[in-house]
């Protein structure tokens, strides 16, 4: 009780304690007049960089609360790996977590400080975001800006809240690394580079990826990616390798060398790097080792109907293995001793061992497609028989004679194309100790390990060296970054931007490069046009020159008769219909005499057109 | 009711059923209790919840393991906090996530403001309730300068989702920690006027003193944690008991009171304010450097293998426990939440408003810290 007692003591006066509080501050605010800066992370509505944004609606799957939707927007015109939809946000469902923001992969979304919206109609209240940089209309500068008028329509410029950082993204953008063989070890031999991901690094790779399909529209094929990533993730390669099948029948070789567009449209390769899909597409072919136990694929009924196709190259392979499936007797004519095409002989063992294509051709053979390989068309067999004897013809034989760059002296060098088909069929060439690679492209930086390779064998523990020369500066090089990056590691010397003016030939040797430096490769049109600067000039040693800048197709097999029939395009490219068929009814095409991607998975894309047409083609004339 | 009017015939004088909310001025939510009085004594009270069930813990089952992320804080609308760390450590806890040590006290630090916050909240529901208007004001003031602060660290003022599971979702603002240190002062400062104008004044101990009185023994049976166990003089805190986040990191102590009644629990949360404060400080001086969030998988293709687990942690009204089931996919199984709120708002409310004044129903009700939000799940 004594406690209480003085808890009630106190004088009179004790409550004229309170009059000092007169003289305090008052610390209330006099909102609206005085009003208050929310937090610079403050979650607020939603900015959109439409510029940035995808479309991919990663932030319509992960919002808890369904309050995005995805809607198409007609201005904006969809890219490749871009789709023209933007996030609309339903205000009456949003609760502001930002999940949104922290999944974003272009990190586009954003939540702003502006959380002030009265309306007397609901509908106001479903709202496609958009920021300062391309909304004009309903941002303001703050002087212009007021809190009275303050909604979705009037908002404040530069006001940016809860914005996204890649440390607490909810997408991881580091791959998993591949493991590969050391530069100084690799150029040894001609062992494979890429080593391939175990059973574990594939699952944990394919986790990262975010299933917004965007990589299935840059496909050429548009292959299921996001469904066999998945099949991958749940630990089932059979699925996987069934979904790969649907569109795509050699992933031995594209998980190889693919070009992989996919990874290109990835939209964690935004501010990360792309999902490995590539990769993954070769554990799955890799992991599995009988396709047919795995695929249980069966032919349908036998149509009767006999098809030709020329060239077994990926187009060729393509076509063969979804006209079997649907009960076509496929007949595959090819001058090499295997499958595989332009792929057999060009791209280096490194990269693509030989077991790698024949796994996938053995599999197309066991469908029951016969392949006639060291026959060569218009030689060994005549063209104008196969159109007798088959109902239609399928024609992929790619682009297989390299260019020249006809200066002086060219006669003295090598072209790639047989350089690295002899080095593939076992008969490598003699090369020197100092080989020029002249070209920038993919089948250059090709040739210049494959030199540097073959250098080490033949001369073990000399001094060698590899030079590279191309009319490209680094930036405009045609050849992709990690090749280049491989070739530089392997200690390949590259020298942009300087052209090939004369081969010296001194004592019936070959003695160097003389190089004149490129003032511009494309012309104001954007053509290949190099012009050069002609006082400028370089001089390269070395004993051995090859040329690797480009190749066209031979089509001296078809008839004269019949090849005035073909049609060409602008580009040089056989025409086809969206059948794939030529001009000439009954033969059809596909690959790189037909695309200008000049690549494996197009030539596949190419072939299921031209499958389907010549499927229906077939069935057509029984009717 | 039959038994009402078997009373009416029994009982000297006349019964009545009284009800006391959902909407009555006294009450400290979307909650009710039905009383039975004789004159101004009451006879029996009923608790009455369900004005706010939303299905929580069924709705997180059809949510995935991120979506339930922003939901969980919901739960308990005044201290989001202990409701997003006990989900995060039930998560770690089923996923075998690690956490980064400088996001353990950024976890405490945040975990203490938001007590502050919610005991301030607490104080501004006991004196507005009793009249004290004034410090009423002054509670609420102060409540809102710690709102600042989550507001700044976190983006949200009430709802902060900011604890999720793998560490925090961002890490401190620049000088965030000399704001806090600012406010926490600032506050601090008001310690004596709050005891002039409220902890000390005569009315309120009259009020207070004596009433809803339980004993150790009763609290215990009856599942009393937190102010109203400590109250009676148990030092009990899973802070101290089970320690997670930095808790033991840092020396601090249990305040207890013996007597038990609404007077003692509102001096444990007056002391334990203070004590978080300087837990707080503490905090600020041992934190480390270094990352606060370990990458969680995919949350799209994130499944968390079959098991079960029951996590519990100390949230501003006592202990809240959480049995998470998955069984391997990619939402929860099943979702059960243990909230201090459920035992002393049902059971043991009933048992303290026998026999009480009816004046006393608000003041015992606060005093024993019911969050309505947190009975309906």
């Amino acid at each position: 009780m004594k406690q209480n007692e003085e808890r009630g003591t106190g004088s009179l006066l004790r409550p004229l304690k309170t009059i000092g509080f007169v003289l305090r501050i008052p610390q209330t605010l006099r909102y609206p007049f005085e009003p208050k800066e929310p937090a610079p992370r403050y979650r607020g509505f939603h900015l959109n960089d439409w510029e940035k944004c995808t479309g991919c609606g990663n932030c319509a799957e992960i919002c808890p609360n369904q309050a995005i939707n995805m809607v198409e927007i007609a201005e904006i015109q969809p890219k490749p790996g871009m789709k023209n939809e933007r996030p609309q946000l339903d205000y009456g469902r949003c609760c502001f977590c930002g999940l949104c923001v922290d999944i974003c992969p272009a990190g586009s979304l954003r939540l702003s400080r502006d959380y002030f919206h009265i309306h007397f109609d609901p509908k106001t209240f479903v709202f496609v975001p958009q920021d300062d940089k391309t909304d004009h209309e309903h941002f303001y500068p703050i002087e212009q800006y007021s809190i009275f008028k303050a909604s979705l329509t009037h908002r404040r410029q530069d006001y940016e809240g809860f914005s996204p950082d890649l440390n607490f993204a909810l997408f991881d953008p580091q791959r998993v690394p591949m493991k590969e063989v050391e530069p100084d070890k690799r150029v040894l031999s001609f062992v494979e580079q890429v080593l391939g991901y175990d059973r574990e690094e594939a699952r944990a790779e394919a986790s990262r990826c975010l299933e917004c399909k965007l990589c299935e529209e840059a496909c050429p094929a548009h292959m299921k990616i996001s469904d066999y990533i998945k099949a991958i993730y749940e630990d089932q390669p059979a699925e996987a390798l069934r979904q790969i099948f649907e569109d795509n029948p050699i992933p031995s070789i594209c998980g190889r060398v693919c070009m992989k567009h996919c990874e290109k449209a990835c939209s964690l390769s935004i501010r990360g790097e792309p999902l490995a899909i590539r990769w993954l597409k070769r554990y799955v072919a890799d992991s599995i080792t009988d396709y047919q136990v795995a695929l249980e694929q069966k032919t349908a009924e036998p149509s009767g109907k006999k098809v030709a196709v020329i060239g077994a190259g990926p187009s060729g392979l393509s076509v063969a293995y979804f006209l079997s499936l649907k009960g076509h007797k496929v007949v595959v004519f090819d001058s090499l001793p295997g499958g595989g095409g332009t792929l057999r002989v060009g791209p280096p063992l490194y990269r693509l061992p030989l077991e790698a294509i024949d796994k996938d051709v053995d599999y197309i053979a066991s469908l029951g497609v016969e392949f006639r390989f060291n026959t060569t068309v218009g030689k060994d067999v005549l063209f104008e028989d196969i159109l007798k004897g088959y109902d239609a013809v399928f024609v992929g034989v790619g682009t297989r004679v390299s260019r020249s760059t006809k200066v002086t002296n060219s006669d003295r060098a090598y072209l790639a194309l047989p350089f690295l088909e002899q080095n593939k069929l076992g008969k490598p060439v003699k090369v020197g100790k100092e080989v020029i690679v002249i070209g920038g492209g993919n089948v250059a930086i090709d040739v210049a390990r494959v030199a540097l390779r073959l250098q080490h064998i033949q001369y073990p523990n000399e001094a060698v060296v590899t030079k590279v020369v191309s009319l490209e500066d680094w930036d405009e090089m045609p050849a992709t970054k990690e090749e280049i990056e491989d070739a530089k590691a392997e200690g390949i010397q590259f020298n942009p931007g300087w052209g090939p003016k004369e081969i010296k030939v001194a004592d019936g040797e070959v003695r160097g490069l003389l190089c004149m430096k490129v003032k511009a490769v494309f012309d104001e049109a954007g053509r290949f046009n190099p012009t050069f600067y002609e006082d400028e000039l370089m001089f390269l040693e070395g004993d051995m020159v090859i040329e690797a800048i480009g190749q066209r197709a031979d089509f001296s097999f078809i008839p004269q008769q019949i090849l005035e029939k073909l049609e060409f395009t602008a580009w040089g490219k056989v025409k086809v219909d969206e059948n794939g068929m030529t001009t000439i009814p009954g033969i059809f095409a596909g690959g790189d005499i037909v695309n200008l991607n000049l690549d494996a998975v197009t030539a596949i894309a190419d072939a299921k057109v031209a499958a389907e047409g010549i499927d229906k083609w077939l069935r057509r004339k029984t009717t | 009711m039959n038994g009402t009017s078997e009373n009416k015939t029994s009982g000297s004088s006349r019964e009545l059923e009284l009800y006391f909310g959902p909407q009555h001025l006294g009450m400290v939510g979307n909650f009710s209790i039905t009383l039975k009085v004789e004159g101004d004594r009451i006879l029996e009270a009923r608790a009455n919840p369900g004005f706010l069930h939303r299905g929580f813990e069924k709705l997180m089952e059809y949510r995935t393991w991120i979506q339930n992320f922003p939901m969980v804080c919901r739960i308990n609308v005044i201290e989001s906090g202990s409701m997003e760390m006990i989900y995060s450590m039930a998560v770690e806890s089923l996923a075998q996530i690690e956490v980064p040590e400088r996001a353990h006290y950024v976890r405490s630090i945040y975990l203490e403001l938001c007590r502050v916050s919610s005991h301030l909240f607490g104080l501004w529901a006991y004196s507005n309730m009793l009249g004290f208007d004034t410090v009423a004001q002054w509670a609420m003031y102060h409540r809102d300068l710690i709102l600042d602060l989550l507001e700044e660290l976190t983006g949200g003022r009430v709802y902060n989702i900011f604890i999720w599971p793998g560490g925090v979702r961002r890490d401190f603002p620049k000088g965030f920690e000399d704001r806090i240190v600012e406010t926490l002062h600032t506050i601090g400062s008001c310690v004596p006027d709050y005891n002039t104008a409220f902890f000390d004044n005569r009315i309120f101990y009259e009020r207070s003193k004596g009433i809803g009185k339980i004993t150790q023994q009763e609290a215990k049976e009856l599942g009393a944690t937190g102010q109203t166990l400590r109250a009676t003089g148990l030092k009990f805190d899973i802070r101290k008991v089970a320690p997670y986040a930095a808790y033991d990191k840092v020396e601090w102590d249990v305040p207890v009171r013996e007597d038990g009644d609404a007077y003692s629990r509102i001096l444990v949360i007056r002391d334990e304010m203070i004590e978080s404060v300087h837990m707080i400080f503490k905090l600020l001086e041992a934190m480390p450097q270094g990352p606060v969030y370990n990458r969680i998988p995919n949350p799209f293709k994130w499944k968390i293998p079959p098991g079960d687990t029951y996590v519990r942690c100390e949230s501003s009204r006592g202990e809240l426990g959480l049995y998470l089931v998955s069984d391997g996919g990619e939402r929860p199984y099943r979702v059960h939440f243990r909230t201090p709120s459920y035992t002393n708002g049902l059971i043991l409310l009933e048992k303290l408003l026998q026999g009480a004044s009816i004046a006393d129903v608000g003041n015992i009700m606060i005093s024993l810290y019911v969050v309505a939000p947190e009975i309906d799940r």
